[in-house]
C-alpha cells in the first residue's frame, strides 16, 4: 500500500518535470525579453518553429544536439525577426508577437510538407538519435528515485542548469544588470551610455532561442517527432508562467513546475477509470492557468518599460 | 566691470558656439552662445519652454544639434552620446531624475561603469566602497543599499549628483535641480555647489528661480524662446533685472489686487473624516467654508491631509463621516462627474498624472470634462471642426505656447501645460475653483500668469480654494489663510493681519490652536 503510495508520487513528480522542462526553457525567453522592456507574446511561434526545427534536424542529421542547438538557432531567427519590428521600427508589440505565432505554425508546416513528402507530421527520430538520458540504470530498479529519474532526459536537467545561469546572469553580471535597467528605464540607461538598442535586440534573439530549446525539449524528448498540433497553447502558457512568476526566472521556474504538474496529474488521472471524461481532465492544466492568472498576478510585477518602444528624440 | 573683463583671467573649459536645434520646424536653440568657467556656477535662466534642457541634452550627447559647434578645453568635438560627453568630463543629473526605481543607490550610480571581478560577474563589495568614498569626499550622504523607491527626493537627487562624481565628472549639469526640493533640501544643495566649485568643478545650473541664481552663480545666460539674450555677471544685476531679460518686460513680484468684500458662504466642510491609503485617518473632523469673491488659502506642509481633503472634496476618494455643501447642496461622496456638474473646477496638484491625457493634442485636453456636450459632440460624434475652434480660443486667450492645438500634451512645457489646464478648467466658470499647488515648477512669467487668473476668479464673485506649499504664495494671493496640520484647521486669520512667524509655527504644529 505505501508502496503503491510512494511509486505513484514518484511517478508523478517524473511527468511534472518532464512536462515543465518545455515551458522552463520557453518561459526564460520570456524573462529575457521582457525585462528589456520588449513584449513576447510570440514565444508560441518561436516554440512551434524550435520544435519543428529539432525534429527535423533530428532526423537528417541523427546527433540530438546538434539539433537542439539548430532549434536554438531557429528561434533566434525568429526573436531577430521580432526586435526588428518591435526595436527598429517600434511596432506594437503584440501585433508582431501574434504575427510571429502564425508564421512559426504556418513556416512549420510549410517546411514539413516540403521535406517530409507532404506530410504534416516530420518522420520519427530513432530511439537511439533522442535526447540521452543521463540517469538512465542508475538507481535500483523499481526504487522512488528510479521512477522520477530513470526516463528523464537530458533536457531536463539542463533546463534547471538555465534557470540557474539566467539567474545569476540576470542579477550577479552587469550585463544583467544593464538588462533589467533597460526594462525599467531605458531613457535614464541611455544617458548612462548603454546602448538600449544593442540590448534589446540581444534580449529578444535570446528570447526566441530559448523558445526554440523549449519546443525541441518537446520535439527530440518527450515525443520524437514533430506535428503541428505538439505545441498546442505550450507557449502561452509558458509566457503565463513568466507573468505569475513575477518576471524573474525563479519564479518562472516554480510557475512552471506548477503547470507541468497539473499535467502530469491529468496524465496521471488519465489511466484511471473515472466516471469523469477524459478531456475534463486533460483541460486542467489550462484551467489552472486561467485561475491562477486571474487570482494570483498583480501588474505592478512588470518591468516599468515593458512593451513601451524606445526613440531618444521622441516625435509627434 | 562688465563679462569681458571678468572672465578674461579664468580657464575655459567648454565653449558652445551659435548653437542651433530644431524639432520639424520648430526652432528650440536659436543661436545660443554658452561659455563654461572651470571652478564656477554658469545659470541658465529662461522661462518654461525656452529651451533650456533642449541646449543641455545637445552638451550631453542626447540630442544632435541642427547647426554649431561644441569645444572642450579648446578643442573641437562632437558628442553623438552620453558616452563621449561622459568621457569628456560633462555629467549631467537631469530635471526628470533618470533613476532606476526598483534598484538600490549603489545599482544606480554604479549602472554603466560597473566595477567586476572575472568574467563580468559584479563587484557590488567594491561599488559599496567607491560609492562611500565619493560620498564622504563631496559630504554627500546616501545609503547605499536603500532602493531608491523607497528615499526622499532631496536624497534621490543626491543619487544622480554621485553618479555623475563617480563618472569623473568635471563638469555637471543640473538642471532645475531645486524645482522638487524643500527649502531645506535646497539650502543644502546651494552648499554641495560650493563645496564642488571649491574642488574646481564647472556647475552649469539651471533655473528659473532668480534668488538661487544671485544666491549660487557667477553669470548667468538668459534665453528667451529658443534666443540667446544676454550673459550676465550675477553680482552686477539683481532679481528684477535678470527677471525681465527673461520674459522680455518688467515683471511685478508682489499680486496686485484690489480689497474686495467677500460674499455670502458658498462652499463648507463639517466634521470631514478621510482616510489615507494605508488607511490611517489623514482628515481628522475637519472644518471650513468658503464666500463667494474670496481666496481661500490653505497652509500646510506637505503631507498634512492636504491630498486626501482635495480628493475627497473632488470626488476621487471616499470620505468615512461628515459633510461637504456647495450652494446648498451636499456633495459628499459624489463621484466627480457630479463634482464637476455642481460647478466645482479643480486646478490638480499633479498636472501630468490627472491634469492632463499626455497623449492627447491640446485640442482634446480642453474638452475633457465636456466633450459630450454640444457644440463639441453631436449625437455621440465628436466634432472636431468645433473642438479645434473652441481649442484655438483658449490658446489665444490664455497665451498657450506652442500656438498649436494639434500639439501633443506630453511635449508642452510644464507652464504650458499648466496654462492648458487653467484655461479648461476657468472656462468651465465654476463657483468654486480648486487650485492645487498651481504654480509648483513655474517661471516667474508663468507664475504671474497662474495668480492674475486667480484673482480674476476672485474678482467675478467667485470662490477659490488655494492649497500651496509655499507660503509667500498663499500670504500673496489669499485674502483668507488657515493653516492645515495633522489632517486638521489648526488656525485662520486674514491675510491682512497674517504674520509669517505665526504661520510658520502654526504649519510645524506649535503655536495657538
Ligand atoms: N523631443 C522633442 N520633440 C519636439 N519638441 C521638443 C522636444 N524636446 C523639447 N521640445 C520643445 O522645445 C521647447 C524647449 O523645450 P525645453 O528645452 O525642454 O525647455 P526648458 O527651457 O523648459 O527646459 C519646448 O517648446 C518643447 O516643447
Ligand atoms: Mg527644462
Amino acid at each position: 500500500m505505501i508502496d503503491t503510495i510512494l511509486s505513484n508520487i514518484a511517478l508523478i513528480i517524473g511527468t511534472t518535470l518532464m512536462y515543465s522542462t518545455p515551458l522552463i526553457y520557453t518561459s526564460l525567453g520570456g524573462v529575457l525579453s521582457e525585462n528589456s522592456g520588449v513584449i513576447n507574446i510570440g514565444l508560441e511561434g518561436m516554440m512551434i518553429i524550435g520544435a519543428f526545427a529539432g525534429a527535423a534536424i533530428g532526423y537528417f542529421v541523427g546527433d540530438p544536439w546538434i539539433a537542439f542547438i539548430g532549434a536554438g538557432i531557429v528561434g533566434g531567427l525568429f526573436g531577430l525577426l521580432h526586435a526588428f519590428a518591435c526595436v527598429t521600427f517600434g511596432a506594437n508589440q503584440v501585433v508582431s508577437g501574434i504575427a510571429i505565432n502564425f508564421l512559426g505554425a504556418g513556416i512549420a508546416l510549410f517546411l514539413s510538407r516540403m521535406l517530409f513528402e507532404g506530410a504534416t507530421m516530420t518522420k520519427s527520430i530513432a530511439l537511439d538519435n533522442k535526447m540521452p538520458r543521463p540517469l538512465n540504470g542508475v538507481f535500483h530498479d523499481g526504487s522512488f528515485l528510479n521512477i522520477i529519474f530513470n526516463n528523464q532526459y537530458a533536457t531536463v536537467y539542463l533546463a534547471f542548469i538555465m534557470v540557474f545561469l539566467i539567474w545569476f546572469f540576470m542579477y550577479k553580471t552587469k550585463y544583467g544588470l544593464r538588462l533589467r535597467s533597460v526594462g525599467e528605464h531605458p531613457t535614464a540607461a541611455d544617458t548612462l551610455g548603454i546602448n538600449v538598442i544593442k540590448i534589446r535586440y540581444l534580449a529578444v534573439i535570446m528570447s526566441g532561442v530559448f523558445s526554440g530549446f523549449g519546443g525541441a525539449a518537446m520535439s527530440l524528448a518527450i515525443v520524437s517527432n514533430f506535428r503541428p498540433t505538439l505545441v498546442s497553447g505550450h507557449g502561452f502558457i509558458a509566457l503565463a508562467a513568466m507573468i505569475f512568476g513575477k518576471w524573474k526566472p525563479q519564479g518562472a521556474l516554480l510557475a512552471c513546475l506548477l503547470f507541468g504538474g497539473a499535467q502530469g496529474l491529468a496524465v496521471f488521472l488519465g489511466q484511471f477509470d473515472f466516471e469523469i471524461s477524459s478531456q475534463l481532465i486533460s483541460m486542467l492544466p489550462y484551467v489552472i492557468t486561467i485561475v491562477v492568472l486571474i487570482g494570483f498576478v498583480g501588474k505592478s510585477a512588470a518591468p516599468s518599460a515593458d512593451g513601451i518602444p524606445y526613440e531618444r528624440e521622441q516625435k509627434n | 566691470m562688465g563679462y569681458e573683463n571678468a572672465t578674461r583671467s579664468l580657464t575655459k573649459v567648454i565653449e558652445m558656439k551659435n548653437i542651433t536645434k530644431k524639432f520639424g520646424d520648430f526652432v528650440a536653440n536659436d543661436s545660443v552662445n554658452l561659455d563654461i568657467f572651470k571652478g564656477k556656477v554658469h545659470a541658465l535662466l529662461g522661462e518654461n519652454g525656452a529651451g533650456k534642457s533642449t541646449l543641455m541634452n545637445i552638451l550631453y550627447g542626447l540630442y544632435s544639434p541642427t547647426s554649431g559647434e561644441i569645444l572642450i578645453n579648446g578643442k573641437k568635438v562632437n558628442i553623438t552620446n552620453p558616452n563621449i560627453a561622459i568621457d569628456h568630463g560633462i555629467g549631467m543629473v537631469h530635471q526628470h531624475f533618470m533613476l532606476i526605481t526598483p534598484f538600490t543607490v549603489a545599482q544606480n550610480i554604479i549602472l554603466g561603469r560597473e566595477p567586476t571581478s572575472k568574467m563580468s560577474v559584479l563587484n557590488m563589495k567594491k561599488a559599496l566602497m567607491d560609492v562611500k568614498e565619493i560620498s564622504e569626499r563631496y559630504g554627500l550622504y546616501v545609503d547605499p543599499n536603500a532602493k531608491v523607491e523607497d528615499i526622499s527626493v532631496g536624497m534621490q537627487q543626491r543619487v544622480e549628483i554621485l553618479k555623475a562624481l563617480y563618472r569623473g565628472a568635471e563638469i555637471l549639469i543640473l538642471d532645475e535641480p531645486t524645482a522638487v526640493l524643500t527649502p531645506q533640501e535646497i539650502v543644502e544643495l546651494i552648499q554641495i555647489i560650493k563645496n564642488l566649485t571649491k574642488e574646481g568643478k564647472s556647475i552649469i545650473l539651471i533655473s528659473h528661480k532668480l534668488k538661487e541664481i544671485t544666491e549660487a552663480a557667477d553669470f548667468c545666460l538668459i534665453i528667451r524662446r529658443g534666443k540667446h539674450i544676454d550673459t550676465v555677471v550675477v553680482s552686477e544685476t539683481d532679481e528684477a533685472g535678470l527677471a525681465s531679460k527673461m520674459v522680455g518686460r518688467e515683471v511685478s513680484f508682489s499680486v496686485a489686487k484690489e480689497d474686495k468684500e467677500a460674499g455670502d458662504e458658498i462652499f463648507s466642510i463639517k466634521d470631514l473624516v478621510v482616510k489615507d491609503n494605508r488607511g490611517i485617518i489623514a482628515v481628522d473632523k475637519l472644518n471650513l467654508s468658503l464666500k463667494k469673491g474670496e481666496i481661500f488659502g490653505l497652509a500646510g506642509i506637505d503631507g498634512n491631509g492636504q491630498t486626501e481633503l482635495l480628493e475627497a472634496i473632488t470626488g476621487l476618494r471616499k470620505v468615512e463621516s461628515g459633510q461637504i455643501m456647495i450652494n446648498g447642496k451636499d456633495i459628499t461622496n459624489n463621484t466627480p462627474f457630479q463634482v464637476i456638474s455642481k460647478k466645482i473646477s479643480h486646478i490638480p496638484e499633479d498636472r501630468q498624472k490627472r491634469g492632463l491625457v499626455l497623449d492627447f493634442d491640446i485640442s482634446e485636453n480642453t474638452i475633457l470634462e465636456n466633450y459630450y456636450k454640444n457644440p463639441f459632440a453631436r449625437k455621440g460624434i465628436l466634432q472636431y471642426k468645433n473642438i479645434k475652434v473652441y481649442a484655438k480660443e483658449l490658446i489665444n486667450k490664455f497665451d498657450v505656447r506652442p500656438k498649436d492645438e494639434a500639439k501633443m500634451a506630453r511635449t508642452l512645457s510644464g507652464g504650458n501645460q499648466q496654462k492648458v489646464i487653467i484655461a479648461r478648467e476657468v472656462s468651465n466658470n465654476p463657483d468654486l475653483l480648486i487650485a492645487a499647488q498651481p504654480t509648483r515648477g513655474l517661471d516667474v512669467g508663468a507664475i504671474e500668469f497662474v495668480h492674475k487668473s486667480l484673482i480674476e476668479q476672485r474678482d467675478n464673485d467667485k470662490a477659490v480654494f488655494l492649497i500651496s506649499f509655499e507660503l509667500d504664495e498663499i500670504m500673496n494671493v489669499s485674502d483668507r489663510i488657515a493653516v492645515i496640520y495633522e489632517g486638521k484647521i489648526v488656525g485662520i486669520e486674514d491675510a491682512k493681519d497674517a504674520k509669517i512667524e505665526t504661520l510658520g509655527l502654526m504649519m510645524a504644529g506649535g503655536g495657538n490652536k
